[in-house]
């Protein structure tokens, strides 16, 4: 007997990714440079979250023919990104047979009220959170990995240092309070009891937990891993820096040395005179601007 | 003395080794340095990604030392990602290994993540009950050796393999239940050169 889709290897594959630099690419070369640099994983996509943020309009799904030349060019995993809520565009690609779906905020959504339904799919979804309720109700959905939002395509770590943080002290909250307080909790939280009494007793989340969001340097990187994410997104950080090769390169080695200053330092030094992505005060930004507020 | 045993942890899924070791009694370190190296009875490399870990290797300086030590008799197990960073090449890719089983490995044979399954597996070394393996964007067994024990098929192809010190899987053990594999392994760093017979049975 052959089990296909489990959430045991569903959440499988992104147990293989902890420790590892995802990467969104907008070109097969770009899914190449990200390989060559210890990528772990590519999302493919039309416009990296700092472009989309620029072009305005309605983001979408990518165009099919741009995910397949990117599955085509590398041998490690493809995710691509479905807006909120499109439970049809991802069927698509999951018939397309991409590794990861992301239901991501990045992209316009298409339901203010409910998010896919992902237990019925065989191919696994990562899917973003603010704080431990969030992350909770995306895994109640279905989801098999999560990742901090942060503020996508800012360049700007704040957010996601405020996601991460919400998410491991709401975890490590719930393993100080009582049993018979767990049910009012699970109430606050607005997640399910089961999900609320798992992690009280095992002190994590049941899937694997990255930050994502405005990491733009390998010591963001390092700092993101140091707060308790098992791996990293880098969006914009890399094409948007005046080097992606190195900066791949060196965010790829802060991640794997988070720990070792000395190995950060290299990676830090290694980008000499390039420069990373601008990126933008998030303070100044419009309510509608802000990615992260999509979905709750 | 209970076995130290070493988990490469420069990527993938490194803990579940870590708590699977634990749970079969073993203590175990995690490598990251040539250092570390020196303090272990036998190295597990995990599930992950084969061409990151092959390049964290090169740029850490481990490849060498584990290739010098492997090849010194220290019992090594690699798990799908592992067994490929293990092998002797890998079908239709020019991708570096180490060379440390007589094997060709081809990558995601079964397929990308759809076709990711738990299937149960006849492996006779470990007794008559099938062992739940899960598979994930798992390699099969291409070409093996002369040497080489075939230990347990899926569909057609060898998933299991050892040659003296050297064993490697296509699934993942550490992330089930069943501890028979962690205990077989940790049996081969008490009895390094136990030779074992072929696989008869598939799944």
């Amino acid at each position: 007997m052959e089990h296909a889709g489990t959430p045991t290897v569903k959440r499988g594959l992104a147990q293989m990714l902890k420790g590892g630099v995802i990467m969104d690419v907008v070109t097969p070369e770009q899914a190449v440079v990200a390989q060559e640099a210890g990528a772990v994983a590519v999302m493919a996509l039309e416009r990296i979250p700092a472009d989309i943020r620029a072009a305005g309009g309605v983001a979408r799904m990518s165009s099919l023919e741009l995910i397949q030349g990117i599955m085509d060019a590398v041998t490690i995993p493809v995710m691509a990104k479905v807006r909120i809520g499109h439970f049809a565009e991802a069927n698509v690609l999951q018939q397309l047979g991409v590794d990861y779906v992301d239901e991501s905020e990045v992209l316009t959504p298409a339901d203010d009220k409910y998010h896919i339904d992902k237990h019925p799919f065989t191919t696994p979804f990562v899917c973003g959170a603010r704080d431990l309720g969030e992350a909770l109700r995306r895994i109640a959905e279905g989801a098999a990995m999560i990742r901090s939002k942060g503020e996508a395509g800012s360049g700007n770590i704040v957010e996601a240092v405020r996601h991460m943080r919400a998410i491991r002290d709401g975890i490590r909250e719930l393993g100080a309070v009582p049993h018979e307080e767990l049910v009012a909790r699970a109430r606050d939280l607005g997640a399910p009891l089961e999900l609320v009494q798992s992690v009280a007793k095992d002190g994590k989340l049941p899937v694997v937990l990255f930050c994502a969001g405005g990491v733009s340097t390998p010591a963001d990187a390092a700092l993101m891993m140091q707060l308790g994410a098992e791996g990293i997104f880098v969006g914009s950080g890399i094409f948007k820096s005046s080097d992606s090769r190195k900066f791949a390169k060196a965010i790829v080695d802060a991640t794997t040395h988070f720990n070792d200053a000395n190995v950060v330092m290299e990676a830090c030094r290694s980008l000499g005179e390039s420069e990373a992505m601008h990126g933008i005060d998030v303070r100044t930004l419009e309510p509608a601007q802000l990615f992260a507020a999509r979905g709750n | 003395m209970r076995p130290l045993v070493g988990v490469l942890a420069l990527q993938g899924d490194v803990v579940e080794h870590v708590a699977a070791l634990e749970r079969a009694g073993a203590a175990a370190l995690l490598v990251k340095t040539p250092c570390d190296l020196e303090r272990i009875g036998g190295l597990i490399v995990p599930g992950g990604e084969s061409t990151t870990v092959m390049k964290l290797l090169e740029r850490f300086e481990l490849a060498e030392p584990i290739v010098a030590r492997v090849r010194a008799g220290m019992p090594f197990w690699g798990t799908c990602m592992g067994m490929i960073v293990a092998a002797h090449d890998v079908a239709g890719l020019e991708q570096p290994t180490l060379d440390l089983i007589d094997i060709g490995v081809r990558r995601n044979a079964f397929g990308r993540q759809n076709e990711s399954a738990e299937v149960d597996l006849m492996i006779p070394v470990l007794g008559s009950e099938p062992f739940r393996a899960i598979f994930i964007r798992a390699p099969w067994i291409e070409r093996a050796g002369p040497e080489v024990d075939v230990l347990a098929e899926r569909a057609g192809h060898g998933v299991m393999v050892r040659q003296s010190n050297v064993l490697g899987t296509s699934f993942h053990p550490e992330l089930g239940n069943d501890l028979r594999v962690h205990e077989y392994f940790l049996e081969m760093i008490g009895r390094p050169h136990l030779h074992v017979g072929k696989a008869s049975a598939a799944a």
